[in-house]
This record gives C-alpha cells, sequence and structure tokens, in this order.
C-alpha cells in the first residue's frame, strides 16, 4: 500500500509542485496587491497620480490573482494529487498536465495585465477580460479531465466522501464559469440577466467550487494525519448532498431589493436559511472526528491550518444564513460587512485548509521535511491573527456603517468619515497576512531547493503542544 | 458511496436545476423587456405618440460609461434604488421610485453594485447637475467634500498647462487661494476622457415612471 502511493506520488509530482509553486507567486502578488489596496481605502491619495495603481484596478486584480492564481493553482495541486491516491492510479502524461498549467498562468497573466491597462469589466469576479478567460477554460478543460480521467480508471469499488466533493467541483467549475462567460462577458445579456447570472456564479464560485475543494481536503487529510475514520457515514452524505442541492441557489439572496424578480431574492433567502444543514453536518461531522485529539491537532501543522480552516467554514456558512433574513440584510447588504463575510469564506477557510493541506503534501512530494518550525509558527498566527483581525474589523465597522447608512439623517461623508478607523485595523491585519505568507513562501523555497542537513532531516516537523508553547 | 451512477446524476442535476431555475428562467422573463411608454392604455399596450422609456443615452455618455467601467467605479458605487421603507434609499433622495428590471435594458454593461463606499448614484445627473462640480470632485474629491471623501483623485484624466493666450473656457474653476488650484499662470482642462465621464454620470437618471414603477407624487 505505502510502496503504492509512493509510486502514485511520483507520477505526480512534478505536475503537482509546478501547481504549488505558480501557487506561491500568485500568493505573493496577491499579497502585495491586497496590502496597497487595503491602505487606499483609507488614504485615498496613496498612488492615485497613476491610471495603472488606482484602487479601482488594483482591488480587482488582487481578488483575481488570489482566487483564480493562488486558489486555484493549489486546487489543481492538491485536488488533482488527492485525486490520484483515492483513486490507486498513477498520473500519466503528467508533462501534459504542466502544459495546460502553463496555459492557465499564462491566460491569467495576460488577464492581470488587461485589468491594469483597462480592460477590465468591473463585474465581481469576471474582470478578466475576454481574450484571457478563453485560455482559462481552454487550459482548465485539460487540467480538469485529468481529475475526471483518474477517477474512470480507479482500482476499488466505492468512492470516498473526498472524492465525491472533488469529483463534483471538477465538474461544477467549468460549467459555471462558462456560463458567466457566455452570458455576461462575450455576449452580454439584456438587463440585469447580467447581474443575476454573474451573482449566481460568484456565489457557485465559492459553495461548488472553493467549498467543495477545501472539503474535500480536509476529509482527506484530517482522518489521514490522526489515524481514524471519518465519524459517520450518513452525515457526509447529508452534508454532501444538501450542499449540492441548496449551495447554487443561495446568492439571490444577495440581490434582495434590487432591481429583480421578488421570486428570486425569496427563494435566495430559503435556500440560504436552508444551508444551515449541510454547514451543521459537515461542522459536527468533522468535530466528532477529530474529538479528544486536540494535542494532536496543535501539533500537526496541517490539522492546526485544517481545523482554523473548518471553523472559518462553519462561521461563514452560519453567518451567510443569517443575513440572508431581510431585516438583517438590510442593515449590511452594500456595507463592509459583506466584504468580511466574504474574507471568511475565501481566506479563513479556503486558504487555511489548502495551506494546511500543502503541509501534509509537499514533505510526500519531495521526500523532505519542512525545513523550519520557526516559520511555520508565523505562518499560522500570521495568518490566524490576520484574518481575524480584517474580519472583525469589517464585521463591526460595516455593522455601524449599516446602521448609519439607513439613518438617513446621519449625512454620508460622515459615515465614510467614521469608517476610516475600522479600515485602518483591517490594513493592520493586511501586514499580520502578509507577514505569514512571506513566511510559508520562505519556507517552501527553502524545502525545494534545501541543502545536505534539511535532506537529511527525519521524522516529521511538529509544532508543540498548546501546553508547552506556552511555557516555552 | 456504492451507486456511482446516482452520484454523477445528482452531481450534475444539482447544479442544472438552479441553472434552469434562476439563469434560463430570468433570461425567459427578462431577457425580451423591451421600452415602453410611463403608462399603458386600456389594452395593456404602449400609448402611441409617448416617448419611451428607459430613454437611450447620447454617445458621449456611451464613452463615458466605458471610462467608469475601466476606472473600477462601480467597486464602489451602486446604481440601485431599493424601495422605500427597505433601507433609507429613498429617504437620502438617491430616488424617487425603486428601480426594476426594465429600468437597465438599454445599458450594455449592467453594474448594479454591491458596496456603497460611495453613494448610489442613480439619479446623480438629477441630484447634481452642475458640469463644473462633476470635474472639480473628479480632479480632487476633497475639495468639494470639506476634505471627508476619500474618494481616489482623478486628475489624471485632466491636463495641467501653461495658460498660453486667453484662459480655455473649459478650465476648473478654483476660489482664490484654493489649495487644490494649480500655480499661477497654469490652468486645469478636462480631457475627452473626464468630458465624457461627466456626461454620463449627468445622464444618470429616474425622473420617468414605468407602469410597473409609477413615481408617486
Amino acid at each position: 500500500m505505502r510502496a503504492e502511493l509512493s509510486e502514485i506520488d511520483a507520477s505526480i509530482r512534478f505536475s503537482a509542485l509546478y501547481f504549488v509553486i505558480s501557487a506561491t507567486f500568485w500568493l505573493m502578488i496577491g499579497t502585495v496587491l491586497a496590502l496597497i489596496t487595503a491602505y487606499q481605502s483609507h488614504e485615498s491619495s496613496f498612488l492615485a497620480g497613476c491610471e495603472y495603481m488606482t484602487f479601482g484596478r488594483l482591488y480587482p486584480a488582487s481578488i483575481n490573482a488570489m482566487v483564480f492564481g493562488w486558489g486555484n493553482n493549489a486546487v489543481f495541486a492538491i485536488g488533482l494529487w488527492i485525486m490520484a491516491r483515492l483513486c490507486r492510479t498513477p498520473i500519466c502524461n503528467s508533462a501534459l498536465l504542466i502544459v495546460a498549467g502553463l496555459f492557465w498562468n499564462l491566460g491569467l497573466s495576460v488577464g492581470l495585465v488587461g485589468i491594469f491597462a483597462g480592460d477590465l469589466t468591473s463585474v465581481a469576479l469576471l474582470e478578466l477580460p475576454g481574450y484571457a478567460t478563453a485560455l482559462l477554460l481552454f487550459s482548465y478543460a485539460l487540467i480538469g479531465a485529468w481529475g475526471i480521467l483518474a477517477f474512470s480508471v480507479r482500482k476499488g469499488q466505492g468512492a470516498y466522501v473526498a472524492q465525491w466533493y472533488i469529483l463534483a467541483a471538477l465538474f461544477w467549475f467549468p460549467w459555471i464559469y462558462a456560463i458567466a462567460q457566455f452570458l455576461v462577458v462575450w455576449f452580454p445579456a439584456r438587463g440585469v440577466v447580467q447581474s443575476i447570472t454573474s451573482t449566481w456564479y460568484a456565489y457557485n464560485l465559492q459553495n461548488l467550487w472553493l467549498t467543495p475543494m477545501a472539503l474535500g481536503a480536509a476529509f482527506y487529510v484530517i482522518p489521514k494525519v490522526l489515524g481514524r475514520p471519518i465519524h459517520s457515514y450518513y452525515l457526509s452524505v447529508l452534508g454532501f448532498t444538501s450542499l449540492a442541492l441548496l449551495g447554487s441557489w443561495t446568492g439571490m439572496a444577495h440581490l434582495t431589493g434590487g432591481p429583480v424578480p421578488i421570486w428570486m431574492t425569496t427563494t435566495g433567502i430559503v435556500t440560504a436559511v436552508m444551508m444551515v444543514i449541510p454547514t451543521v453536518s459537515v461542522g459536527l461531522n468533522l468535530y466528532l472526528t477529530v474529538k479528544g485529539t486536540s494535542g494532536h491537532i496543535w501539533r500537526s501543522p496541517a490539522l492546526r491550518f485544517i481545523m482554523f480552516g473548518t471553523f472559518a467554514f462553519v462561521v461563514y456558512s452560519l453567518i451567510d444564513s443569517v443575513i440572508a433574513l431581510p431585516t438583517l440584510n438590510e442593515i449590511v447588504h452594500f456595507t463592509r460587512f459583506s466584504e468580511g463575510l466574504d474574507q471568511t469564506g475565501v481566506y479563513g477557510f479556503f486558504s487555511m485548509v489548502m495551506f494546511g493541506a500543502l503541509y501534509y503534501m509537499v514533505p510526500r512530494l519531495l521526500k523532505r521535511e519542512w525545513p523550519s518550525t520557526a516559520l511555520i509558527y508565523l505562518h499560522f498566527w500570521g495568518s490566524a491573527l490576520g484574518i481575524t483581525v480584517t474580519v472583525v474589523a469589517l464585521f463591526v465597522g460595516g455593522w455601524f456603517e449599516g446602521v448609519q447608512m439607513n439613518d438617513a439623517t446621519v449625512p454620508f461623508l460622515d459615515i465614510v468619515q467614521s469608517t476610516i478607523p475600522w479600515l485602518k485595523a483591517r490594513s493592520i491585519g493586511a501586514v499580520l497576512l502578509a507577514l505569514g505568507h512571506v513566511a510559508f513562501a520562505i519556507n517552501f523555497f527553502w524545502m525545494l531547493f534545501a541543502t545536505g542537513s534539511i535532506r537529511a532531516k527525519q521524522g516529521p516537523t511538529l509544532l508543540q503542544s498548546a501546553n508547552q508553547e506556552g511555557a516555552a | 458511496m456504492k451507486n456511482l451512477p446516482l452520484l454523477f446524476c445528482g452531481i450534475l442535476i444539482a447544479l442544472a436545476s438552479s441553472f434552469t431555475g434562476l439563469v434560463l428562467s430570468s433570461y425567459i422573463q427578462l431577457g425580451s423587456l423591451t421600452q415602453t411608454t410611463e403608462t399603458l392604455d386600456e389594452s395593456g399596450n404602449s400609448v402611441e405618440g409617448d416617448p419611451l422609456f428607459p430613454a437611450k443615452v447620447s454617445g458621449l455618455a456611451q464613452q463615458g460609461k466605458q471610462v467608469y467601467v475601466e476606472l473600477g467605479c462601480a467597486y464602489c458605487h451602486t446604481q440601485q434604488v431599493r424601495r422605500a421603507g427597505y433601507g433609507s434609499d429613498v429617504e437620502r433622495e438617491w430616488g424617487k421610485r425603486a428601480t426594476v428590471s426594465r429600468d437597465y435594458i438599454t445599458q450594455e454593461r449592467v453594474l448594479i453594485g454591491t458596496q456603497r463606499i460611495g453613494p448610489d448614484l442613480t439619479t446623480t445627473g438629477e441630484r447634481l447637475a452642475d458640469k463644473a462640480w462633476h470635474h472639480q470632485h473628479l480632479y480632487n474629491p476633497k475639495s468639494t467634500s470639506e476634505g471627508k471623501s476619500t474618494m481616489p483623485q482623478y486628475a489624471f484624466l485632466y491636463e495641467t498647462r501653461e495658460i498660453e493666450g486667453a484662459p480655455s473656457t473649459k478650465a476648473l474653476q478654483f476660489d482664490s487661494g484654493s489649495e487644490y488650484a494649480p500655480e499661477a499662470g497654469y490652468e486645469v482642462v478636462p480631457t475627452l476622457r473626464a468630458e465624457a465621464l461627466v456626461e454620463y454620470l449627468l445622464s444618470l437618471k429616474l425622473n420617468y415612471s414605468l407602469p410597473e414603477a409609477p413615481i408617486s407624487e
């Protein structure tokens, strides 16, 4: 079994590493752009003299670098690797996979240059100009096919929970992306059909792409590290099917009060509230799986990140369900609260789980250990504190913003002024995140180009458990 | 899961249902909306001879919309008004009525927006009809907001040049001693992009009724 896994790892080593290296590069670019935009949000004159560096260009560029550069490359590495391992089939022609990956990064680079040059569409998560996205879809067709092919030639009977999520997401992503390209970017539909389609797409990108990929990774890595099975098969089935059935409807709740048919937003609200079912069943299932192993979780870098991400998933989904209710939506809609919620889902949940999965995967690909424990600490605390500060600042600041906004006697410019302290707090969060990301990048490249002493290091790099760390 | 055909069908049907229910059905319901008159006759048709709404905007305003898209204005500004009683959109005089689907059918790129870092712009052309104000504001938003605005300066849409002969009639007027004014002997004139953008902002109006969304006096 171990020999078989090692053979599979060897077959996918170069392509998976290629995706991890790409993801790390994009993470660095996205981090720098996010730092600048966070600062610009309270110091509006920063870099305002240069058209290419204005907030309206940098903000979409940072989001796209993070989601499609860091996020998708990480998904390609981790998703395909887990798929290959669980299907117990070595990947063939992995060189071709690298070529597909090159096209992905080429398409994204062209697209980002397009955004800087002013070719953006200004539609959230669809900013990349149409000429770049054609390249991305073509590249994805090759990459996604690999995962699906691996599944079709798998050994063994059934399929594991992680495989359900990854296989489903591999089908869902090209579907939502192609529809959005056709109806919004390439051949824009009439009127608000564009807004409805782009909202449907944007929340599906979270619920049907990032979320299932991160859950797939969590459902794979947690049992592997702990050496115990997922607590409940039935909770797994319930969690997966309810996410699949409800996840793609909830986005419409974010159009409440907008110029769209009422039945549409009502459907969004109902399904968003029902999303409590997958949230609770997944959260409970993972909690019961790790119950009683807190020392273990704290010592394993992979589990530390993944359990943080799981917690953020529950927080993200529950808040998303609650703010769909019109009384609360009325307050937080159009405020920075919603930005805080997006950050919770994309970073607090998805990215943290991806980091955890990388801490587990990369040593197995390279057959060597992470060189520095200190850098892992720095990464974890930078990311964990950074995202917490960011999200709390946006939640609290956004809530007050919404309350003031609904009181027409408060002048608009006073609201603008009162959000500034919260935006400064968010900038502190962005600095902490950047520190964490730099620590991760150094550790990763150090490991990649390791010299003798690192290569010779024996046994996994573990952190200290909670009480030891407190004493140290 | 042992029943793999069920898994495959489930994966496909799950998304197909929401695609049909939301995207396709909105395409069918809203994709064929046309311009109409403010009121309808008894048989439900538009009244012959009355102007059609929403009106189409001028060519210069359309170019301005392109500038609006290029600069990413929509990340901080919405263009939608919610009904009276839901939020304070109507009280803040961002519109006399809620916007409806038909209001957007003449726009090539629909940007209803998700963030109100700045105010809603649906009725900018009614609320702020002064062209000079818009140029001052775009050149430096702090100059029209007692320094309170956090909107970036779009000074790169303006040309600061030495005055040769008579000053340009298009030059921005600054109060004497204003900290935003250029040096003596220089003037700030809008580029074509700035003029187009202001034309677009002035074209943003919601001063007409629609059969499904009348303005109640």
